[in-house]
């Protein structure tokens, strides 16, 4: 028997890509993708990297594949959006060596801002799309993919989700195959400078190919039709993982289940609809094979039965083909709390809220745990677009007539590195005078504590020169930057007013790192004064799940010390100074 | 055909997917089919944490267990317990530690604990209490709870107490083993 792995999707397209020989990885950290290129770099044989964001990822994986290696890039879905520019014309150019690239969607948005489907992207950059249904095909079609992309010169697109990235099933083992570089090392300019005398040269190419890969879908057996013996009165169309949930709710009823999703096999198309009277097309999100299929002339039945919003699942394919709902045989008690995610106990970033909050700042936010503050009880976070947005949105609005000394914009530090640069840039050039705060936790914490050009650290663990986020500010010409403690809620306070204020650009950076790195911790933790607390509440509204008020009646604060960090904000904001040090001198001690 | 669907709940930082993964490894062990589903990211930041464990000697499709056809959840959390039993079968087993965590909303003052939890699942399903805590402390560290969880399970699964112990030994780091497999007989014990 051969050796078998329980691996999740994005573990499962690492082991593929490895099987395949792939030298180069590359990648900027987001959920559901970031277990990919994190685990390709634990073979030894593939060079990692994480890059600042998904373009520059994508460009050093088409530099790669120029040189002939194969690679392996991925990202979320809105990290495509960022990279979009490069894959749009790498479709063009076409490979060296054989590129996977990776889209991870978020259907539901456990993770994300919106829940867009990216299949679109692969027919709008006419490369070939794959959709694996459960770990094995994640390994199964990673390796297959570089076999396709070398023969048709092209990028070729997975497209998952969270279900499939994040879901963990038995997987085969293969050996790795040892490739020889692709001889694509060689000035060849009408296939890699795209000026438009030779892109208008490319492009026909590109038709031709994906022309060929629609006879290769027809063809290909993992487009497969299942459980049809002559004729149904209803079947599917899916894939991904909706196949799954097809299986689970008719396990008995015909499918065809597609693998390669662009371009569409639609002689088997064809042939299954002649066979199947009432046709469902089962899929996450957009009509996007409901679209194609109706083109074809073909009647189905798609988003009138099938939800357009969030995640399939084994209920909604049930009650879309019968009109029947399914409901829980047993029931929740109602009204349970609910348990949203939190900043964690002595977050550096909950100074800064707690602070903003007080001045009424009006705060333009970004990607990142931080997004969080605009939950209650902080709400203290009044925008979230995309990563990096909130420099450009602050200077838009005081540009606009906002206050400035009532704006400011936040972002991490990853964040930072991954789009605000060019942010402070435009403030500058522009004679803008808004504030900008970077929350520098030394880590990209949301996506689970990696590594970025600031940290001095490489994805393959080797240490390498830190990017000073203080001089690149200075670099483009902000002249005011300086630095808080953000357990200090006094000084951070000062500096704050004080940079509103001042009617130039400034930048403010915080100094502490995210407690989920550092091994360092203040070494005390609080206690509740109870003869001097007065049950106000301002210490609970610092949303730290080791403080809360307790008793019925007249309630009084606690503090969890088993919860508690030490960070002493609680204890900053508390009116009677009713929540002490342990170690009894009411003075806290900082490392 | 055997076949079984359990779910696993807690908190972020409970050991919740840990107890999933030695679940799941067993299953393969023995040449089941396993798949797991869970959501990282966000979410795991003080959020509710669930891990769908599906695990059968014929083969299985959806990473998730529809509605109604849960046969266990194993719970770290009395808040969590009630928040997924809409996935249980009647039949089904609740095992549950009983630990309150309070979330934000709670310590905000926006909404009530349930303090009730044993009652609404005794009207409702077969529920195992278990101390996890006190006996995790017992087994020498207080956050074996999910291991002391797996014990408890054991008991209702068609697994040998070996089989078990040699899956601990391939999941579990060799220098927690034997507080681990203290933890297990412990949790077996009260099962």
């Amino acid at each position: 028997m051969a050796q078998k792995l329980f691996l999740s999707g994005d573990e499962a397209i690492a082991r593929g890509a490895w099987e395949a020989g792939v030298k180069f990885a590359s990648a900027y950290p987001g959920t559901p993708s970031t277990d990919i290129v994190d685990s390709a770099a634990k073979y030894p044989e593939i060079y990692a990297q994480w890059s600042p964001n998904e373009k520059v990822a994508l460009e050093v994986g088409i530099g790669a594949s120029r040189a002939g290696v194969r690679v392996l890039v991925a990202m979320k879905h809105v990290g495509l959006n960022v990279a979009a520019d490069p894959f749009m014309t790498f479709s063009y150019t076409g490979v060296g060596g054989g590129t996977l690239i990776v889209s991870a969607d978020d259907p539901g948005m456990h993770s994300s801002q919106n829940e867009q489907d990216n299949r679109t992207y692969a027919r709008m950059a006419k490369v070939p799309m794959l959709e694996p249904a459960d770990p094995e095909e994640c390994r199964r079609l990673a390796l297959f993919a570089y076999q396709l992309s070398e023969e048709y010169d092209t990028p070729v697109l997975m497209r998952i989700t969270t279900r499939i990235a994040h879901g963990k099933g038995i997987v085969n083992m293969g050996e790795r195959q040892e490739v020889e570089p692709a001889d694509s090392w060689k000035a060849d300019t009408e296939k890699w400078v795209m000026l438009p005398t030779f892109a208008r040269m490319r492009h026909p190419k590109v038709e031709e190919s994906i022309q060929k890969l629609a006879v290769l879908s027809d063809q290909w057996e993992e487009n497969r039709i299942i459980n049809l013996d002559g004729e149904a009165d209803f079947g599917f169309i899916s894939s991904g993982v909706p196949y799954q949930y097809v299986r689970e709710a008719f396990p008995e009823s015909p499918v065809l289940k597609l693998t390669m999703t662009h371009p569409l096999p639609e002689e088997k198309i064809r042939e299954f609809a002649s066979k199947v009277k009432r046709l469902y097309v089962v899929e996450e999100l957009d009509p996007f094979l409901e679209m194609a299929i109706k083109a074809m002339g073909i009647k189905v039945i798609g988003k009138e039965a099938f939800p357009i919003l969030g995640e399939l699942s084994t209920e909604l394919v049930y009650e879309g083909v019968t009109g029947k709902e399914r409901k829980p045989l047993i029931n929740v008690p109602e009204n349970l709390p609910a348990r949203p995610p939190t900043l964690c106990a002595g977050c550096p970033h909950r100074g800064v809220f707690t602070v903003l909050r007080k001045l009424k700042v009006v705060v333009m936010g970004d990607i990142g745990c931080y997004t969080l503050a605009g939950l209650p009880p902080l709400n203290a976070l009044h925008a979230c677009v995309c990563m990096g947005a909130g420099i450009g949105m602050a200077h838009g609005a005081t540009m606009a007539g906002a206050p400035s000394d009532k704006t400011v914009a936040i972002i991490g530090d990853s964040t930072f590195m991954h789009s605000g640069i060019t942010g402070v840039m435009d403030i500058v050039y522009n004679k803008g005078v808004a504030t900008v705060i970077v929350l520098d936790n030394s880590t990209t914490a949301m996506t689970g504590k990696q590594d970025h050009p600031g940290t001095g650290v490489t994805l393959k663990g080797e240490k390498t020169k830190k990017v000073s986020i203080e001089a690149i500010c200075r670099a483009v010409g902000v002249e005011r930057v300086r630095y808080i403690d953000p357990y200090d809620l006094e000084e951070t306070q000062k500096v704050l007013k004080e940079e509103l204020e001042a009617k130039e650009p400034s930048v403010i950076i915080t100094t502490r790192p995210c407690t989920l790195i550092t091994k360092e911790r203040p070494g005390i933790t609080y206690t509740v004064d109870e003869d001097k607390c007065i049950g106000c509440g301002q210490c609970s509204n610092v949303a730290c799940v080791a403080v809360f008020l307790s008793g019925n009646g007249t309630k009084v604060a606690k503090v969890d010390p088993l919860l508690c960090y030490g960070c002493g904000v609680c204890a900053q904001v508390c009116p009677t100074k009713a929540i002490v040090s342990t170690n009894g001198d009411g003075k806290e001690k900082r490392p | 055909m055997k076949s079984y669907n359990l779910l696993f709940a807690g908190v972020g930082g409970q050991g919740v997917l840990l107890a999933s993964e030695v679940i799941s490894a067993l299953a393969m062990n023995r040449g089941w089919d396993v798949k797991k589903s869970e959501i990282h990211g966000m979410a795991q930041r003080g959020g509710s944490v669930v891990s769908h464990v599906r695990i059968s000697e014929t083969q299985v499709f959806s990473p998730t267990i529809p509605l109604g056809e849960a046969t266990h959840l194993v719970s770290f959390e009395e808040l969590e317990t009630l928040r997924y039993l809409d996935h249980m079968s009647p039949q089904g087993l609740v095992i549950m530690n009983l630990q309150r965590v309070n979330p934000m909303t709670v310590l905000a003052g926006a909404a009530e604990y349930p303090t009730n939890a044993s009652e609404l699942i005794k009207e409702r399903l077969r529920l195992i209490e278990v101390n996890g805590v006190e006996l995790a402390q017992k087994a020498g560290n207080p956050r074996a709870v999910n291991t002391v969880l797996l014990g408890v399970l054991s008991k209702d699964l068609p697994f040998e107490e070996e089989e078990w112990i040699d899956t601990f030994k391939q999941v579990v780091p060799p220098k927690i083993l034997e507080i681990n497999l203290k933890a297990f007989r412990l949790g077996r014990e009260a099962g």
